[in-house]
């Protein structure tokens, strides 16, 4: 069954992947013909400011949403910004350097040498700032002369993670104390509400996969990424403040619950699940010796499955993201050609986005679950005793 | 692509805050939590267990009762039937006494009545024998003088007594 549901995603993953390419292409494409045609177009666009602004990019616009930053943007309206500043850590030459986003004025400042590049393929890292290019043209690039500074700022994503872990300690603190307080007793509230996905987890994904005697111990961890998960795909969802990170879409923040469960499925690993991977059963010896190519194949396996978990929950959520972000870009862009147009679209494009962040909400439980049942299938593999 | 490179500083934020908390609420709520709902469960199950329990028990009881009743209901059955078998025989024993009785009673009044009879025949035979030695003293004392009328006498007489 597990496995049915898990190639069901897969097809809906896929098919939000492509279509986001596809978007995102259609959107790029859009743009610059818009700009060939009408390169002034942007003039009299009452979103534009008063000044003469370079046209809507939706690519850019798109993969600025959807990637880290180092300031919280809300909104802007003209000139003003709103956004909240966060601050900045950087290791630098022995040194720990601490200060505000906001010295960098939404990028277009450096600070102590630090600034945020705007192009080269540093682009949107903190860097330091080649002197004679700033001066130049007010461009940021790396100093290639110099190292690049360890950023261990409390970025968008961080902070976002930070409040949405936050909020789940609260909350499961606060369930696990009704559960005290009425010992005995049919659940009730907040607690009635995510009972049933923690014995959903607990029954359908971490009992079956891993088994009756040793699930408990990988509980804890299931229901941690489960829910963290979860949560952050939903927040996610939320175009402001607090929500609207990318957080489950960031590759980072995958890769590190990947590790994670990488870490526990090797260290809780049986004899036999090495053995497995040495002298796999039911191969021909031929494909052992002379040549190992089924423990090669085995080992690389234990690499690729943590990195397709990582793959798979960044791509799907980004992809989402993106198309949402796509749909909404195609008013703007036929709002450069025509403000009429642009209104026109906006009915087909929020029509769409709708759609899309309904498919979301389905995508939100279903990555989280397939990320969870992946992981504690692993762990299963790893603590199997032989058979 | 900044898209698809991990940076340093959020993979550090990660791990810590993700692995602190893994440990916070597996420590303080899941642990908890799971305790509590297997527990619940526990008593969910001893309590539907202990209602089957229960319900075996009264299907038990009612079975036995039933097998009391109809042990019961056997033995007075077989109680009546005894009763009856006795009734019967006790009849029958008295009408085959009562016959036996009857009979006795009959022989010995059969009995009674020969003595009788005898006694009343030897009676009659002394009273006849009395009778006939009066008649003959009388005979005698009479008819003594005339022989040959004596003589037709006594053969009438014995003629007579022949009779008898």
């Amino acid at each position: 069954m597990s496995k049915k549901t898990f190639n069901r995603s897969g097809i809906v993953k896929n098919g939000i992947l492509v279509m986001g390419i596809f978007l995102i292409l259609l959107t790029q494409v859009l743009a610059t013909g818009v700009g060939q045609h009408h390169p002034k177009a942007g003039n009299q666009d009452k979103w534009e400011g008063d000044v003469v602004k370079e046209e809507f990019k939706a690519g850019e616009m798109i993969v600025e949403h959807v990637v880290d930053n180092h300031e919280w943007h809300i909104l802007s309206y003209g000139d003003f910004h709103l956004t909240i500043p966060l601050p900045v850590i950087l290791y630098y030459d022995g040194g720990l350097h601490f200060f505000m986003s906001s010295k960098f004025h939404h990028g277009h400042s450096e600070y102590n040498g630090f600034g945020i590049a705007g192009e080269g393929k540093h682009k949107g890292k903190i860097v330091r700032v080649l002197r004679e290019r700033f001066l130049d043209d007010q461009v940021i690039v790396h100093d290639e002369n110099q190292a690049l500074p360890l950023d261990f700022s409390i970025t968008k994503t961080v902070l976002a993670i930070f409040m949405s872990l936050i909020f789940m300690s609260w909350l499961f603190i606060h369930i696990a104390r009704m559960y005290r307080k009425r010992k005995g007793e049919a659940p009730k509230g907040i607690q009635s509400l995510l009972e049933p996905l923690i014995i959903f987890i607990r029954d359908d994904i971490a009992k079956p996969s891993i088994g009756e005697k040793r699930y408990m111990r990988y509980m804890p961890y299931l229901l941690t990424l489960f829910f963290f998960i979860f949560f952050n795909n939903l927040f996610g969802l939320i175009p402001f403040f607090p929500g609207g990170a990318n957080v489950t879409g960031n590759i980072a923040v995958t890769m590190v619950m990947a590790v994670f469960t990488f870490l526990i499925t090797t260290f809780s690993a049986n004899k036999y699940y090495w053995i497995h991977i040495v002298n796999t059963p039911g191969v021909p010896w031929w494909l052992k010796i002379p040549v190992p190519l089924m423990p090669v194949v085995e080992l690389i396996g234990i690499f690729t499955k943590p990195f397709v978990l990582m793959i798979r929950l960044f791509a799907n959520i980004t992809a989402g993201h993106i198309i949402v972000l796509g749909f909404i870009s195609l008013i703007f862009i036929f709002g450069e050609i025509n403000v009429g147009l642009g209104y026109g679209v906006s009915v087909i494009s929020v029509a769409f986005s709708v759609f899309m962040d309904f498919l979301e909400l389905l995508v939100a439980f279903i990555q989280a679950y397939v990320f969870t049942l992946l992981s504690a299938l692993y762990f299963g593999m790893a603590t199997e005793e032989s058979h | 692509m900044e898209l698809v490179s991990p940076g340093i500083g959020l993979i550090f934020w990660m791990t810590l805050s993700f692995g602190i908390v893994i440990w916070l609420l597996g420590k303080y709520a899941w642990n908890p939590i799971m305790k509590s709902l297997h527990e619940r469960e526990e008593s969910i199950d001893k309590a539907l267990h202990e209602a089957d329990l229960a319900r075996k028990q009264m299907e038990d009881l009612k079975a036995s009762n039933e097998e009391l009743l109809k042990e019961a209901k056997e033995e007075r059955d077989e109680i009546l039937k005894q009763a009856r078998e006795i009734k019967e025989k006790l009849i029958e024993d008295a009408r085959i006494k009562a016959s036996e009785e009857a009979g006795r009673i009959v022989e010995s009044a059969k009995e009674a009545i020969e003595n009788e009879k005898m006694a009343a025949m030897t009676e009659l035979k002394n009273e006849v024998a009395g009778l006939s030695i009066e008649i003959a003293e009388k005979l005698l004392e009479r008819e003594l003088s005339d022989k040959k009328r004596q003589k037709e006498y006594v053969e009438q007489l014995i003629k007579k007594a022949k009779l008898n």
